[in-house]
């Protein structure tokens, strides 16, 4: 029986491109529909109702929304290259971690965004900070699964990057190597693999969506 | 068999800490339960959830996991028995999605009428009637989330709900409506009754007292910004 799965994304969002990632790490074939999210397909509007937001996964019919239940989904679903480690501590241990990046890293990256110049020192300094327990946490790891590429790296991975590139169109440090050896050796490390590297935006075509963000939230601010 | 140790860090105002009290009962899972004192952490506390500092906390065999749903999906896996989650893959996926609904969405915005005043509190009520509003359509005909019987929605839901009547008093606003969210009305009634949980609600004056404590630091930190 043919397995019919599709993935409704967004080429510049992290939560889309993290889901890709898995289905790659697991060599799962499904069709990728892009999102415009100044228009949405009435598929959207249907397969996501309460949030009408991407990444949305429909296998056979069936849509699933938000990007951590579609990996877990993901993962009980197909059941080579497991995301989780098997016993139930150390899969508690990466949902913890999963967490904390979209809930405390990512929540003070888009606090950044939308800040006052004044407030900016404050903000950097409080992303380092909570960047330091994920720092803390790789120390002596290859990768936060392990030996291999796990949960927490495929959800870290995009929002790391995304703080990466801030950084260049910004020029302003978010991650320094000099506080951060372990994260940036893991970034580079991940920017190796092929299948990882091969999920990122085109570099230019990001940064110019980059610049056109922070410029559209100045505007905003005005 | 060398016995399990299980400990409970948590306090009888959280209704985080709540969920977890009512997995371990459901399962029937013996712990010891540690009183914590919110606004005074104690140094157990501190060691076993260094990044958020917050309970609840589970230790099972001196090993500590934080983050309610994250404690209870542990829970279900670590003891098989009484299922919390449905064994087919999409309905647990929507269980997932609900239970992350019920954070972001309605807990957020309750807790937010709690801790602000004036356009901000109006803004936060708007969000948490708005968010009751998509639960009531997706509860509709059912008695519990999980069907005939009580799962892992409705112990995520469940603190939040029954915490609302005191919350509402300390917060002087009005959130819950039998006559706008009947089937959540009705929900609470069912859920309310159940044994498990009946033997563990925290007594009314306690949470009003709390609550009215977390809204005054609250606003007085808005306040001194």
């Amino acid at each position: 029986m043919a397995e019919e799965l599709k993935l409704l994304g967004a080429w510049a969002s992290p939560f889309s491109l993290r889901i890709e990632l898995a289905l790659k790490l697991k060599g799962i074939k499904y069709q990728y529909i892009e999102e415009d999210l100044s228009n949405k397909s009435p598929l959207l509007l249907k397969s996501n109702p309460v949030h009408k937001k991407i990444p949305v996964l429909i296998h056979n019919g069936k849509p699933i929304a938000e990007s951590l239940v579609i990996l877990e989904y993901i993962d009980e679903t197909w059941k080579n290259n497991p995301l989780l480690p098997e016993n139930p501590y150390d899969r508690a241990i990466a949902r913890f971690w999963a967490k904390f990046v979209d809930e405390k890293i990512l929540q003070i990256a888009v606090k950044f965004r939308l800040a006052k110049e004044k407030e900016k020192e404050q903000i950097i300094q409080e992303l380092g900070e909570q960047l330091q327990f994920l720092e803390k946490e790789l120390e002596g790891k290859e990768f936060f699964g392990g030996e291999s590429i796990g949960y927490v790296d495929v959800v870290a991975y995009f929002i790391v990057n995304w703080l990466q590139v801030q950084q260049e169109v910004r020029q302003i440090v978010f991650i320094s190597e000099e506080k951060f050896p372990v994260l940036c050796k893991w970034m580079g490390k991940l920017h190796e693999i092929d299948v990882v590297n091969g999920c990122l935006p085109p570099k230019d075509k990001h940064y110019a969506y980059m610049r056109a963000q922070i410029e559209a939230a100045k505007s905003a601010i005005k | 068999m060398a016995e399990q140790e299980v400990k409970l860090l948590g306090a009888g105002t959280s209704p985080f800490v709540h969920r977890v009290k009512v997995a371990l009962e459901l399962k029937g899972i013996p712990y010891e339960y540690i009183q914590e004192d919110v606004f005074n952490k104690s140094s157990l506390l501190l060691k076993y959830n260094p990044v958020f500092k917050k309970i609840p906390v589970l230790v099972h065999n001196q090993k500590p996991i934080s983050e309610s749903l994250v404690i209870l999906e542990y829970i279900d896996e670590t003891w098989k028995h009484n299922p919390m989650f449905p064994q087919d893959a999409h309905e647990k996926a929507m269980a997932r999605f609900w239970a992350k609904f019920i954070d972001d969405k309605v807990t957020t915005a309750i807790r937010g009428v709690l801790t602000t005043e004036g356009v901000q509190q109006q803004e936060n009520e708007k969000h948490a009637m708005e968010a009751l509003q998509v639960i009531e359509g997706e509860l509709k005909g059912k008695k519990f989330f999980g069907g005939e019987s009580i799962g892992f929605v409705d112990i995520v839901m469940g603190g939040i709900t029954l915490w609302l009547e005191a919350l509402e008093e300390a917060a002087g606003v009005k959130i819950h409506d039998p006559e706008k969210y009947p089937s959540i009305d009705k929900w609470m009634q069912n859920f309310a009754h159940l044994p498990v949980i009946k033997e563990s609600l925290p007594q009314r004056d306690i949470l009003l007292q709390y609550f009215r404590k977390g809204r005054q630091i609250s606003l007085a930190l808005a306040a001194g910004k």
